[in-house]
């Protein structure tokens, strides 16, 4: 069992270990918006790392910076080893970008597009021509390549933008909300592809999200952004077992009064994190299959009526509750309202 | 210096191409010069007995100067193609990626070159058609199309710098027209300089329609001054060089503000 250990295997980092992205301390402000108010996060080579959070709260920035369209205020930042101000250049030579809004011109083919695409970025007329038609067939455009791309439906010009992004071969994909505005079938599709992605081409992919289980399914690796600052980091997984245990959520059939349900789940000395909303009581518990007879036990004795019971493991909706203080759906909508 | 050939060489080929499945566009923004052409043609046949005029008939007179104006009118429009572009995502694309900003005003330019060449040809047919005489031939037709389109690169190039900093269609618009009418009428476009007032004299020497308007004028004339003709040409080389240069600079305020 112990022969696996330091011992034996080289301790250092493997060569997939250097950062392909590294931010530190990021600000960016906008006339009166403080856009970034010190960003800083580290994604790892040939891995998808995901920025999660609500609209407005600074991934397009991040995303602006890290793409050399926009400069920080103040902070540095590398792709690649390549600082995004002083070596712009080169950097934007080493990525490409996906941005969130269409970037394909309309008036052109789909073949069209990728060829200007790559011949911008200096490839050779030849590798243009047969990188465009790898492509077209990767992602299942060569049907319409020779149509202009303003009559692509809404997954095949999100397609189209994600080609365009790979023509030149780069090392590190930047993609600004991938699914937004997608059907779910093109949704599921367009996971796929980003995993597939990092396989055959061995990509770094940095995603922006505001979706959670976008983040949740194709992210090893996930920044928090809440108010233009990273809130937590780490594996989606990880950040879920900090918050140590299940959570579990009882619907009541009446109101109870003030300080009842305080009063009957703290004497159980299990249950943490409390909290009642009219007829809905959240709390945490270390072990929820285990702890559900003594919650209903402790219910009962003072009187009160259970409609439901809800034992879930923690979803990266109750990480960002717990760092940002506020449900990711509310603060979603706060900024957009 | 090959990659930035190589860039602008392919910017180019997009936007001809865009031209190419819009060729309408040529037609759009002729609509009124042509309309002036033949109108004040009419209107004013008589005033080419006063002295200026050089005895030839004002639609004679009239046509260079329209041709200048239609290169006014065009290229006024020309930073839409950026506008749009930014409106599209494709602006972002263009900037992110290695292209050198000098390679994206090109394209657009280019787009605009071979547009005014089309009209001023077409101007000159009309003209020819209502009456107007060139006895300066191929040469001085030549020279108008030349000058038509350096003036049009130096007020396109005007109209993209306005473009990325303004980035509102209405803005630009309204930049655009405030210019184009004074800059038609505070020349010899449609009224010799023997007719015009001092302080108009003065102005329009320094008006560069009116370079353009001197220039293609004479080129047609029977008897040209080639030297006044070669020195209106390089300062709307000139102006056109240093405002292609200035549009290539204001993509710095876009940025500032993306």
């Amino acid at each position: 069992m112990s022969r696996t250990t330091s011992a034996t295997v080289p301790s250092g980092p493997s060569r997939s270990t250097a950062p392909a992205i590294e931010a530190r301390k990021l600000t960016k402000t906008y006339g009166e918006v403080k856009a970034l108010d010190g960003v800083s996060f580290t994604a790892q080579a040939g891995t998808i790392f995901a920025l999660l959070g609500p609209n407005g709260a600074g991934k397009s920035t991040t995303f602006k910076i890290l793409t050399t369209l926009t400069r920080p205020d103040s902070g540095t930042a590398t792709v690649a080893g390549l600082d995004v101000v002083r070596q712009a250049d080169q950097v934007r030579t080493t990525i490409g970008c996906v941005a969130q809004k269409p970037q394909f011109d309309p008036d052109a083919t789909g073949r069209e597009n990728l060829h200007l695409q790559g011949r911008l970025y200096g490839v050779s007329r030849a590798e243009t021509r047969a990188r465009a038609q790898e492509l077209l067939d990767r992602f299942g455009l060569t049907k319409a390549a020779d149509r202009v791309a303003r009559t692509y439906s809404g997954g095949m010009q999100r397609k189209l933008d994600v080609a365009l992004g790979l023509m030149h071969r780069p090392r590190v994909l930047f993609l600004d909300e991938p699914t937004t505005g997608l059907d779910p079938e093109a949704r599921a599709e367009m996971w796929k592809e980003i995993t597939h992605l990092v396989a055959d081409e061995g990509l770094t992919i940095l995603l922006t999200t505001h979706y959670l289980d976008e983040a949740d399914q194709l992210a090893s690796q996930v920044a928090i952004v809440d108010r233009g600052r990273v809130v937590a980091q780490g594996s989606p997984e990880a950040l879920k077992s900090q918050l140590r245990g299940d959570a579990i959520h009882i619907e009541l059939t009446h109101p109870p009064l003030n300080g009842e349900i305080h009063g009957a789940l703290d004497r159980l000395g299990t249950v943490r994190e409390v909290t009642v909303d009219a007829t809905t009581v959240r709390a945490r518990v270390d072990d929820g299959a285990r702890a559900v007879p003594a919650v209903l036990a402790a219910l009962e004795s003072v009187g009160v009526g259970v409609a439901s019971v809800t034992v879930s493991r923690p979803s990266l909706d109750d990480v960002y509750l717990r760092y940002a203080g506020r449900a990711f759906a509310q603060a979603d909508t706060e900024v957009t309202a | 210096m090959s990659a930035v050939l190589v860039q602008a060489g392919n910017l180019t080929l997009r936007e001809l191409r865009a031209l190419a499945r819009q060729p309408f566009y040529v037609a759009v923004s002729l609509v009124q010069p042509l309309i002036w052409l033949l109108l004040f043609g009419q209107l004013f046949t008589s005033v080419a007995e006063l002295p200026g005029f050089g005895g030839a008939s004002y639609i004679t007179f009239l046509t260079p100067g329209v041709v200048a104006m239609t290169a006014l009118f065009t290229s006024g429009w020309s930073g839409m193609g950026f506008i749009d572009d930014m409106d599209r995502g494709v602006m972002n694309r263009l900037l992110v990626s290695p292209a050198r900003r000098g390679a994206i005003v090109v394209g657009k330019l280019a787009h605009l070159a071979v547009t005014l060449t089309i009209q001023a040809l077409i101007v000159i047919g009309v003209g020819l058609v209502a009456g107007a005489r060139y006895p300066g031939g191929a040469p001085g037709v030549l020279v108008t199309v030349l000058v038509t389109v350096l003036l049009a690169v130096g007020f396109g190039s005007f109209s993209n710098a306005v473009a990325l900093m303004v980035r509102s269609r209405e803005s630009l618009i309204g930049i655009a027209q405030f210019l184009t009418l004074p800059l038609s009428f505070l020349s010899t476009a449609i009224m010799a300089e023997e007719a015009a007032p001092g302080w108009i004299r003065t102005v329009a020497r320094f008006n560069p329609v009116n370079w353009a308007v001197s220039a293609s004028r004479d080129a047609l004339s029977a008897d040209p001054d080639w030297a006044a003709v070669l020195t209106n040409c390089g300062l709307l080389l000139v102006l056109a060089v240093l405002l292609a240069f200035l549009a290539t600079r204001a993509f710095r305020a876009y940025q500032r503000s993306v």
